[in-house]
């Protein structure tokens, strides 16, 4: 936890009343603080996953990963307010969808916010994937890193295809039957491929349900889990060097001074530093 | 005593037959998956037995390499000498069997929840389901040699989601049997709707009510059939004449009942040579779009979901 010295030496009970408000402020967040992490470590955990050492020539481009996560997080907090007020059925799932955008306060926001945050959402993965590939990022020994992004790439664009059904209008129809067809166009299994996606032989109910509930529960479940471990290799190997960096990336890392006390612990040091 | 025995072979399986059998089982449960449901149970059956008895011989202490080494020496005179040796005891300890128990068990709980789960996921993929007769009114709305548009849902249950459109042409009689014929609009490249390509007489449309639903029927004077989606473009035979199509249009079979026409099941046609009532169709089972039914690249698809009911 955070130490604060004492500035002044002790005092008697009557004139320690009147500490500096600044003092009494910090003792009142350290003291729930040392409560909790005296209890779960859940304070020293937060502390050793976000503050590391990163490289000195890291540079703008190294955000797009959190920029990346963001628009994820927006897409999946969105998305939860949209399912109050979707109703996925033939019938009335247009209609519902008119209704968020039209009648639900601030509707039209969220779902503009989901709509349009799908696109940035992609555009970052992509711009994020082509940093790590430009900066050498994905070579040893974070290969598996890299083929962990790549299948939430796939599964990001999953998700473009099953939410684009959702809105029910034309637009979402044909381009979704367009959709399933190409997938039935694939040599052996493409046959059932579409029929599995249509939930039977004919477009219809089955295939809204199923768009639906791959959309909201299947692939968010997977990517929240291939995020989780996607950060766990990132703590685990470290940030990568630009590929101007004299400091060598993937190499074996220089032990560290232990330091004194601050915001980052001697105990976030070694392999796992920098 | 026994004489020494190499490290390498502390840990040999017993040569045994069961794992052959299990794979067979567990083969015949997948295979059966797709073909029988008898198959599955007499897989389950089999990988089972075997897998319990592989599952015994492996966990039984001596193995019987060891006996072999040992000569003409009965083996029950033996065994006293082998539970002594620490080695022997120590290789199945309580805590290793409770282990592999708690895996097994945990493993086959999972895959008995898994089965069904996983079956239901997947299943329908492989399953067809019935195609039901759809009733397109009095044939005296298809005038001779006259195109009409009609729409209809293919199941009014499912309600509007199910309206599908066919091109409907009466070619008169052939060899004393009324001609039809009868075009699905699904466009065989990616399944968008095609649409005539020519005068189309809105104030025409009759709108017929059939016992299951409402349908239209609107005049139309196609030159072609032509696709929004990709170009694609089909003579009024159906034939492919531009664009990204792969084979002719898809077509109902018909039938005639009570002077209703009806429509059958729909199938997929290659080419068609002539026109009318004459024309000659190279017929296939129906086929999903942009799937080839004649040429090498009809080698692609070997089989199709209605193949397996």
């Amino acid at each position: 936890m955070i130490e604060t010295p004492p500035r002044r030496p002790p005092l008697p009970p009557p004139t320690r009343r009147r500490r500096r408000l600044s003092d009494r402020l910090i003792t009142l967040v350290n003291v729930p603080l040392d409560w909790l992490e005296e209890r779960s470590g859940i304070v020293g955990g937060v502390r050793y996953f976000l503050f590391r050492k990163v490289p000195s020539d890291s540079n703008w481009f190294h955000t797009l990963g959190s920029a990346t996560l963001t628009a994820f997080l927006v897409q999946a907090g969105t998305g939860v307010i949209l399912a109050f007020y979707y109703r996925p059925t033939p019938d009335e799932a247009y209609e519902s969808i008119r209704e968020i955008t039209h009648e639900v306060t601030l509707g039209w926001l969220v779902r503009g916010m989901h709509k349009w945050g799908a696109s940035v959402f992609i555009i970052l993965l992509f711009l994020h994937m082509a940093r790590v590939f430009i900066f050498g990022a994905y070579k040893y020994p974070r290969e598996l890193n890299w083929i962990v992004g790549f299948s939430l790439l796939v599964l990001g664009m999953l998700q473009g295809f099953t939410g684009y059904l959702l809105p029910w209008d034309q637009t979402a129809y044909w381009a979704t039957v367009v959709g399933i067809n190409l997938n039935g166009t694939g040599p052996i299994i493409g046959p059932f491929l579409a029929q599995f996606l249509r939930g039977g032989d004919e477009i219809g109910p089955n295939t809204l349900t199923i768009f639906y509930a791959v959309h909201m529960l299947l692939l968010p479940a997977a990517i929240a889990g291939l995020i989780l471990l996607h950060l766990y290799l990132v703590v685990r190997l470290g940030v990568s060097s630009p590929p101007w960096s004299p400091e060598r990336a993937g190499g074996p890392r220089p032990e560290e001074e232990p330091r004194g006390p601050g915001l980052v612990r001697p105990r976030a040091r070694g392999r796992f530093a920098r | 005593m026994e004489p020494h025995r190499g490290d390498e072979n502390r840990h040999h399986p017993t040569p045994s037959i069961w794992p052959v059998g299990f794979a067979v089982g567990i083969a015949s449960v997948l295979a059966g998956l797709v073909v029988s449901w008898p198959a599955v149970v007499a897989g389950a059956v089999i990988a089972v037995v075997f897998g319990f008895l592989w599952a015994r011989d492996a966990m039984a202490t001596p193995a019987p390499v060891g006996r072999e080494e040992l000569g003409g020496v009965p083996a029950g005179a033996v065994e006293p000498e082998v539970v002594e040796d620490e080695d022997v005891v120590d290789r199945y300890p309580r805590n290793k069997f409770l282990e592999l128990t708690t895996l097994g068990l945990g493993g086959v709980i999972t895959g008995i929840v898994s089965v069904p789960i996983v079956g239901f996921a997947v299943l329908p993929a492989f399953t067809d389901q019935e195609h039901k007769t759809v009733d397109l009114g009095p044939i005296d709305n298809f005038p001779e040699n006259e195109w009409r548009e009609a729409t209809f849902l293919l199941d009014p249950a499912r309600g509007e989601v199910s309206r599908r459109t066919a091109f409907v042409r009466y070619n008169g009689d052939f060899e004393g049997q009324p001609s039809y014929t009868i075009i699905s609009n699904r466009c065989v490249h990616l399944g968008c709707p095609v649409q005539a390509s020519g005068p189309r007489n809105e104030n025409e449309r009759k709108t017929v009510k059939t016992e299951q639903a409402e349908l239209t029927v609107t005049p139309v004077r196609p030159a072609n059939f032509s696709c929004p989606c990709h170009g694609g473009a089909y003579d009024t035979e159906g034939n492919r004449i531009a664009g990204p199509p792969v084979r002719a249009m898809d077509r109902y079979k018909f039938g005639i009942v009570d002077g209703h026409l009806h429509l059958l099941e729909p199938y997929s046609v290659g080419k068609v040579e002539g026109e009318g009532a004459s024309a000659k169709l190279e017929a296939y089972g129906l086929q999903g779009p942009g799937e080839h039914v004649d040429g090498l690249e009809a080698w692609l698809y070997p089989l199709q979901p209605q193949d397996l009911r």
